[in-house]
């Protein structure tokens, strides 16, 4: 039996680390996304992702995905990680609904959830401006990443950015009317979208749930002000970017909370004057320890955030005015 | 064939001759032999569980892993080297620590997963390698600076941010960041390398502190936190920096009063 280290080596040491990347036996396992549908309502289903970080046991189907009916057809909030993921949504929509589709959402541009785009017609898939060109600035950059990081999966898999830019007030389906809310924070441009006749709010990664909130491109301020104005909208149910679908406040308090807490935590560790390697040694507040990820997220989060802090705020010593 | 394996033994064996007191690496890196000999004059080397090298569980910024080196255990260390094996450019940087701790942090560019190694050295002349495997994806070294994508990169170069803090053991703590897009020399753009390569750390009398050698893993705009000793009334901590390019660099970090110095406890900010 190898241990990791020798497989780290004999595989060329690079081909199997990455941000989570951990080696199991079985890795080169048929490849199958085996997407279950939870109805939550009739006529919409989640595929709840796993409250995980991007592996390559996982294949990166770690996102929340919607799918809902309509009398013009199926509708998908989110494409999942790769190709084969967007494959098995597409499939998995027309079983449930028995119909075309007739629209697909991008709720922001990050690689779990928009990677499946190439299973739709590009004219389908909607997002706004800023989520089109987040992808087409970031797609390449995370690309390179997802194949590293979660392998075959992502065999075959190509950025495709969405070809229709989300402008409508309404999206009309018949029996269906969807309000997308351009919002941002977690990313420069999130969105948000308000079924009408359910109640229901796909909030995308504005939320998290039970699992640590993400940062790399994150507006910490920014979020805080779209989670209040998702907290002002009179909802029956909130389906997270991650973690369960509830119809509470826990995802918008939990997030929230985060927010309020890791940050302020980071930036005290930064203005004592401890390095990264210090700061992320830091003890997590004990309310965080039943959150997936926490300790994961935390460490990326002060890489997220240091740089920019030391950028910011520390004063120019080599004599020259600021 | 046969004279290829007889060549190709010999080396084994002159290999062996050479670095026969040289223990063996618990990381099983093939490049550990190589490393002693080429950045520690091939030894004396003892494994060293008091020389801590800290790095990050998670790399996403192959271009940025922030690491520390931490001998501060050990007494009376002259000289303090990092670097990583299996970069490309394995060398990240010397410190010689004057009335300094043996403690520095600093970022760094990984290629792929590799050992990275702080081995100190006291008077005695023997080294005390501590190391760690970084479980990282690659490209940091090959990556151009991403300062290159600016056009107006080159007005920043040189352009210096820090703090100093006075600790309550009597060490200051000084953290600075210095523009400069440190190039490798590895991308794929074909920069040649560009990089701070020294830094001499003075008290304001002009007494030295530390110096540091800095090589090409040093990720761009260099973010270094070192512990100094200072007289309690010192005002400032000058560093002088030099590129390879011959330009140089000078800093005077504002060191703020000790208070206890006065009397009371320094408090921890």
């Amino acid at each position: 039996m190898l241990s990791r280290r020798e497989v780290l080596f004999l595989s060329g040491a690079a081909a199997a680390s990455g941000l989570a990347g951990r080696i199991v036996p079985g890795w080169a396992a048929p490849l199958r996304y085996d997407l279950k549908a939870n109805k939550l309502t009739d006529g919409i289903w989640m595929v709840a992702g796993r409250q995980e970080a991007i592996t390559r046991e996982n294949g990166g189907a770690i996102a929340n995905i919607a799918i809902l009916d309509s009398e013009a057809g199926s509708i998908i909030i989110d494409t999942g990680p790769s190709r084969l993921f967007g494959e098995a949504l597409a499939r998995l929509a027309g079983e449930l609904t028995g119909k075309p589709v007739a629209r697909v959402y991008n709720t922001h541009f990050h690689p779990d959830h928009v990677f499946g785009n190439q299973a739709f017609q590009r004219d389908k898939i909607a997002a706004p401006k800023g989520v089109i060109d987040g992808l087409a600035a970031n797609g390449s950059g995370f690309s390179d990443a997802m194949y590293f990081i979660a392998g075959d999966w992502m065999r075959g898999t190509d950025v495709i950015t969405p070809g229709h830019v989300l402008e409508a007030q309404v999206e009309d389906f018949g029996d269906r009317r969807l309000r997308p809310l351009a919002m941002r924070g977690h990313t420069s441009s999130d969105l948000v979208l308000f079924d009408e006749s359910s109640g229901f709010l796909f909030a995308g990664d504005l939320v998290f749930l039970d699992r640590a909130p993400t940062t790399p491109h994150a507006d910490i301020e920014r979020w805080r002000i779209a989670l209040a104005n998702l907290g002002g909208i009179p909802h029956r149910r909130l389906i997270p970017g991650h973690g369960p679908a509830e119809d509470n406040t826990r995802g918008l308090d939990q997030t929230r909370r985060w927010l309020e807490t890791i940050p302020p935590l980071i930036r005290d560790a930064f203005e004592k004057g401890l390095d990264i390697s210090e700061a992320t040694a830091l003890p997590l507040p004990e309310w965080t320890s039943s959150i997936a990820l926490a300790r994961y997220e935390f460490e990326r989060t002060v890489n997220h955030l240091y740089p920019r802090l030391e950028a910011e705020t520390w004063p120019r010593v080599d004599g020259v005015a600021q | 064939m046969t004279r290829f394996v007889a060549v190709l033994m010999s080396l084994v064996i002159a290999g062996n001759g050479a670095f026969a007191d040289v223990p063996a690496d618990p990381l099983k890196s093939p490049m550990w032999a190589d490393m002693v000999k080429r950045l520690l004059g091939g030894g004396p080397v003892v494994l060293d569980g008091r020389v801590k090298v800290t790095v990050p569980s998670i790399v996403e910024n192959q271009a940025q892993v922030a690491v520390t080196a931490d001998a501060r255990a050990l007494d009376g260390v002259e000289e303090l080297v990092l670097f990583a094996d299996l970069n490309p450019l394995q060398h990240i940087l010397t410190l010689r620590p004057r009335k300094a701790a043996a403690y520095v942090s600093v970022r760094i560019k990984v290629e792929q997963a590799t050992p990275v190694r702080a081995a100190a050295r006291g008077a005695d002349g023997v080294w005390h390698v501590g190391s760690v495997y970084l479980d990282a994806a690659g490209g940091g070294c090959s990556a151009p600076a991403m300062a290159r994508r600016e056009e107006d990169w080159s007005d920043f170069v040189g352009h210096s941010q820090g703090r100093i803090w006075r600790e309550a053991d009597g060490f200051a703590r000084a953290r600075l960041r210095i523009r400069h897009p440190m190039d490798t020399g590895l991308a794929k753009d074909n920069t040649p390398a560009y990089f701070i390569e020294k830094l001499d750390v003075k008290s304001s009398a002009g007494d030295p502190l530390a110096t540091l050698e800095l090589f090409e893993p040093v990720s761009e705009d260099p973010t270094l936190t070192l512990l100094l000793r200072i007289p309690p009334a010192d005002g400032a901590v000058d560093v002088e920096g030099r590129d390879n390019n011959g330009e140089t660099y000078r800093s005077t970090i504002p060191t703020p009063w000790r208070q206890s110095a006065i009397g009371a406890v320094a408090p921890q900010c």
